[in-house]
């Protein structure tokens, strides 16, 4: 038995077996072989077998994104087909007498060096999928097959950290939780473990190794600790804390259908955080009184393009219809800092979080935010949808936006494509600068809604993807719960609500001093709507 | 011989996915087709060389068909391009 400690992001014990994510880095060696014959062999067998995975990962992604976003599965198997391709690999081992690998390499080199040369930022990012390509042909050539989109059986997920366009690939009914070597508290594999409810730990170091690929672990989220290969007083013990917690998820779901209300009758707003549509089933198993915050960029990063404004329509449209009436605050594309979707071309940033991202992005290409703008306004005829905007620090931006607003609806009446103009539009407060003029800012919007992770970082001047800094990240800093009062006194006093939808908002720790700063709305991981809701239904604020 | 010229509407030109369902077009066919854009020109049945040629938005090209089926194969082309380029 192994034992590694590590920082904990989520209070759950899961058992499964390990699969460790390697990001794939080989080196290929070049060796000369006499008998070419039988490597143009193996190199039509693992064409077949690519091109066969490649089918495979088609088929799926039409039933689950559509046939626009498989298409890039289909682009995939055209280039493994492409005869100036095959004819390079043919060619190099025929010619120089070497191994197929070695020919593979040299042409995945060749034509995304080809590609990289042209004038065209879009086409060099091609080269990224002839490089794709290569590598999967060079996977089937060693027998690789375990990958984050290969998950045969529920698993635990190893690796030394997932970006977001990596865990998107995850088939998420198959994951039963997260070890990481590195990452912080707040990295975004925590984050989406938090959504998910399942146990997680990171910063696990070094001797998290790819050996335990493959071997029984059980992760206890209560003290951040894994068990690789438990012996079997481990085990009792953990099937124990496993058979309680979910004796307190039970428990919670007693609290399913009764009103988020203190013993001393304050009622305040629970509502919850999704990332993508398919979040909605947890949003209505958790009771959720709406949604606070769809994070609308996840339709951003799980695309090879500009998802269509079809596209974004048919997501929210879902999710209005979903919600039958609640409300259900969108926010615009925050894209930029820790996460990038290629087709932006954003430049490299020496301070990526303090860079361009988010509504800045918006604002200077107004084309794209325009798309999502007609969006939402067509889908707002299907339910309640309100828009909100990430990463205000001035009123002069709120106008602006205003303006491009005005700018999208009379075209849409121009166009006679029925909308509904007038919807709540509201602002993030994640920046000190918002929350130090929000008595301005609560003139322009109708609601305010505080993302603490950001604003966290940028009062206390700590980049939360650095896990050196966890020590000092401390969200109960003074400093935050001052800004956040302030916000809530100036939007109440222009008869505004605010809500709270960074993670801070779960933290039970702080429910009451939020319900006694007057804040209205919640807004959680659905997995943690209930747990607020028992603590809410715990507080008496008639004292004091 | 049949050959025709096209000036590309699509916003991002010939990326992978037009240009993918163009060599799939070109294929059909049995003759030997060729675009030709900016003085390069590439085998409309390959995919990394018409992907290579760079074509975007508001850039010419100039399709030409040779062989058995070149009348059917050059009118389906053009109904191509102006239907999905």
């Amino acid at each position: 038995m192994v034992v590694l400690k590590g920082k904990s992001v989520f209070h759950d014990v899961c058992m499964g077996k390990i699969v460790f994510y390697k990001r794939k880095e080989r080196t290929i060696k070049r060796y000369k072989v006499e008998d070419t014959e039988s490597e143009l062999k193996r190199f039509r067998e693992a064409k077949e077998t690519a091109l066969k995975q490649l089918q495979e990962l088609y088929d799926k992604a039409v039933a689950d994104v559509g046939e626009a976003n498989a298409a890039i599965f289909e682009i995939h198997q055209m280039m493994l087909e492409d005869l100036d391709y095959v004819e390079s690999i043919e060619n190099i081992i025929t010619s120089q007498q070497v191994n197929l690998e070695y020919a593979v390499g040299a042409t995945s080199d060749n034509f995304s060096a080809m590609f990289s040369a042209m004038d065209d930022a879009y086409m060099q990012g091609r080269a990224a999928d002839v490089k794709d390509v290569s590598e999967r042909l060079l996977s089937v050539l060693g027998g690789e097959e375990s990958n984050l989109n290969m998950l045969t059986e529920p698993s635990i997920i190893a690796a030394d950290d997932l970006v977001p366009s990596e865990t998107v690939q995850l088939d998420k009914s198959k994951v039963l939780g997260f070890i990481m070597q590195h990452g912080s508290t707040n990295s975004h594999t925590a984050i989406l473990a938090r959504s998910m409810g399942i146990p997680a730990i990171v910063s696990l170091g070094e001797d998290l190794t790819e050996e335990c690929n493959g071997k029984t672990a059980i992760v206890d989220g209560f003290d951040g600790t894994v068990y690789i290969e438990p012996d079997e007083k481990t085990s009792a013990e953990m099937s124990k804390k496993m058979e309680q917690s979910r004796a307190h998820k039970e428990m919670l779901q007693e609290l399913k259908g009764k009103e988020n209300v203190t013993k001393d009758g304050r009622k305040v707003k629970i509502f919850a955080n999704i990332g993508k549509t398919a979040d909605l089933a947890n949003v209505m198993a958790n009771d959720a009184g709406g949604i606070g915050l769809f994070r609308s960029e996840f339709l951003y990063l799980e695309n090879e393009d500009y998802p269509t404004e079809e596209q974004q329509f048919a997501a929210y449209k879902q999710a209005a219809e979903t919600m039958a009436g609640k409300t259900v605050v969108i926010r615009t594309l925050d894209i930029g800092a820790d996460k990038q979707a290629d087709y932006f071309h954003l430049d490299k940033e020496e301070n990526p979080a303090l860079g361009y991202r988010a509504i800045r992005i918006c604002l200077t290409r107004p084309e794209i935010f325009k798309t999502q703008l007609r969006a939402l306004y067509r889908a707002a005829m299907f339910g309640n949808i309100a828009i909100m905007y990430p990463m205000i620090t001035s009123v002069e931006e709120v106008r602006k936006i205003k303006a491009i607003e005005k700018e999208v609806k009379e075209e849409l009446t121009k166009e006679g494509i029925p909308f509904k103009a007038d919807i709540e539009t509201g602002i993030m407060i994640e920046t000190p600068a918002a929350a130090l003029v929000s008595d301005e800012l609560a003139k322009e919007v109708d609601f305010f809604s505080v993302g603490t992770n950001d604003l966290t970082q940028y009062t206390l001047a700590i980049d939360r993807q650095n896990q050196k800094l966890d020590e000092f990240y401390n969200p109960h800093h003074k400093a935050i719960l001052k800004l956040i009062r302030l916000a809530a006194d100036n939007a109440h006093a222009e008869g505004k609500w605010i809500g709270i939808c960074g993670e801070l908002g779960a933290d039970t720790s702080l429910t009451e001093e939020f319900l006694r700063m007057g804040i209205d709305e919640l807004s959680v991981s659905p997995s943690m709507v209930l747990e607020v809701r028992k603590k809410v239904r715990e507080l008496d604020l008639s004292g004091v | 011989m049949k050959s025709f010229k096209y000036v590309v509407q699509d916003e991002v030109g010939l990326h992978a996915r037009p240009a993918g369902l163009l060599v799939k077009e070109a294929g059909k066919s049995a003759s030997s087709i060729t675009i030709e854009s900016k003085g390069k020109t590439a085998d409309a049945k390959r995919l990394l060389a018409v992907m290579g040629l760079g074509v975007k938005k508001g850039d010419a090209i100039t399709v030409t068909v040779e062989g058995s089926d070149e009348e059917a194969a050059a009118a389906a082309l053009e109904a191509f391009c102006k239907a999905n380029l």
